[in-house]
């Protein structure tokens, strides 16, 4: 152990990995992820969306089996798929007696299992692992460059439309009637959150990506009470994270999906403890002065 | 006096609504449902719940459209209204997240999005607006503080600050008075005497009889339909209250006795 710390330098534990062409990759590819991520979990946590974000990351499964089979980008199918799954969610919600959360439950489950059953059908080369789990150690110069246009287009949606999805979280009857097209920013709300969550797939894999989609807001929540600062936080968190999960992967051995999301709860943890004005720790010294 | 946005080709009518009809799959909720409101007035719209109130102020905002009918806000369309800043909605606090992460200042910045370019950049115009409205309400010491930091009647009020920078002409209120201290109703009951001299037209929605007899220069009484509008003196007639509230005997008319919530 003390051999270990001797030998220990946080300059070649940084630097070292970079020689490696993949995880250079890796680690752009991850923290650019993280940052996109990050930047939409603020909507999905003021909105209230963690379920509907879990439903559609795993919608969009099927999707992507059917692009690689079709020989499509995968980002495709799996927006076609996510937003279509979105919308079979309101059409049973809006037709029959079904609660909306049984409704939601019931719909990603039912694309997921579909996902499943296509990629044991389909004779392709998709590893399930990676989709399930994602890989970013081994991701491809091509999904390199998908990903970039996708986070592009994601980012460029977000800041154009931040103010008007802000208000629109906050109080949809104000933007009504203010004359603002509250189902177009619905539909565009849910259409990022689909890109989003391909694009995390691509890191920590459909199972996790709704981490990635509601623990950095959820995090930035708990430490501040202006939205700018909080979006701030949520890029900043999400982004280090992701980053320092594929590190310690890297140098541990260990899944890198779920070595992300781990630092990612670390640091909610973090927050929701030692938060100055929100942390556990802080509302108890309050009660008892 | 405040700039309001008035975009009325003639000034007879801010809200004009003709026999509205409004069902929700099938089932009725407002029936020829009619009502002229000229510009700066106060107007108690009254009825007990599911009476149709809601429904009236969805269908002046556009949020349902009427089956049948015609309604006009300043001589236009309800859409392009809204696109000119016409109408203002004050929520009951309970419909609001109050843990949301943004300040006074932001929430009342909120009433000029329509007015600013798509990125909602403010100018300095927007700036002196909502500047302006903090102070009318009495919270510009507070703009910085985080909108679930207040009271009750201090939400209440950075809500209405949020129309007057909005410039509003017409502004909805959803039982304006519940929930708020003795120095906001107070406030409230000056600043609307203020939008009526400036042109403005209230419509405020309550099941809170004593208010409207305080504030409101005209009444609406309805349950699915309009029973009985016009000056409030003559319009609160035991009769027409208890066509109103059903068979509840409206003894609280009686003067000094204080206002009873009827849907407790």
């Amino acid at each position: 152990m003390n051999e270990f710390l001797a030998s220990f330098s946080p300059i070649s534990w940084l630097v070292d990995p970079l020689s490696h062409d993949f995880m250079r990759r890796a680690l752009m590819v991850s923290g650019l992820v993280g940052g996109v991520c990050g930047f939409l979990s603020c909507y999905m946590t003021l909105k209230g969306w963690a379920l509907m974000g879990d439903a559609v990351s795993h919608a969009v499964m099927p999707g992507v089996v059917v692009a690689y089979a079709l020989g499509l980008p995968f980002s495709i199918g799996a927006f076609v798929f996510g937003v279509g799954s979105v919308a079979l969610i309101g059409f049973v919600k809006q037709k029959s007696r079904v609660k909306e959360d049984t409704i939601i439950g019931l719909v990603f489950t039912g694309f997921f299992a579909l996902g499943l059953v296509l990629v044991s059908k389909i004779k392709s080369n998709i590893d399930l692992m990676h989709i399930l789990f994602g890989s970013p150690l081994g991701i491809s110069l091509s999904d390199v460059r998908q990903t970039i246009i996708i986070s592009g287009i994601v980012v460029s949606i977000l800041l154009i439309f931040r103010r008007d999805l802000m208000l629109y979280c906050f109080d949809p009857t104000h933007a009504r009637s203010i004359g603002i097209n509250t189902g177009l920013l619905h539909y565009l709300l849910l259409s990022v959150l689909s890109l989003a969550a391909v694009a995390g797939l691509q890191t920590v894999g459909i199972i996790l990506v709704v981490a990635m989609l509601i623990t950095p807001g959820a995090t930035a929540y708990l430490l501040t009470d202006r939205f700018d600062r909080m979006t701030f936080l949520a890029i900043i968190s999400s982004s280090i994270s992701s980053i320092l999960g594929v590190y310690i992967s890297y140098w541990s051995d260990i899944e890198t999906g779920g070595s992300i999301v781990l630092v990612q709860t670390a640091i909610f943890l973090f927050a929701f403890l030692f938060a100055p004005r929100y942390g556990l720790l802080k509302s108890q010294r309050s009660i008892s002065p | 006096m405040d700039l309001i946005n008035d975009h009325s080709i003639d000034d007879f009518c801010r809200i004009y609504a003709e026999e509205i009809c409004v069902d929700y799959n099938g089932t009725v909720a407002l029936y020829d449902a009619s009502l002229q409101l000229k510009s700066g007035c106060i107007c108690g719209l009254v009825g007990m719940n599911g009476a149709g109130k809601s429904t009236f102020f969805k269908a002046l905002m556009g949020f349902v459209r009427p089956s049948r009918g015609k309604i006009r806000i300043n001589g236009l369309d309800v859409p392009t209204a809204q696109r000119e800043q016409a109408v203002a909605y004050v929520p009951q606090n309970e419909g609001i997240d109050c843990s949301f992460p943004v300040s006074v200042w932001e929430v009342v910045m909120m009433g000029r999005y329509g007015s600013m370019n798509l990125l909602r950049v403010p100018r300095e115009s927007d700036r002196k607006a909502v500047w302006h409205a903090l102070e009318r309400v009495e919270l510009i010491d507070l703009r910085k503080r985080p909108i679930g930091a207040l009271s009750g009647g201090q939400r209440k009020r950075a809500f209405l600050a949020r129309a007057i920078a909005q410039r509003a002409s017409v502004l909805l209120l959803d039982e304006p008075f519940s929930g708020v201290d003795v120095r906001t109703e107070k406030l409230m009951a000056d600043l609307f005497l203020q939008f009526k001299n400036e042109g403005r037209t209230i419509l405020i929605s309550t099941h809170d009889l004593s208010h409207v007899r305080d504030f409101c220069d005209l009444v609406v009484l309805i349950n699915k339909t309009v029973l009985a509008y016009g000056e409030t003196s003559e319009v609160f007639t035991p009769e027409n209250l208890t066509m109103t509230f059903g068979g509840m005997s409206p003894d609280f008319l009686s003067g000094s006795t204080p206002a009873i919530d009827l849907n407790t």
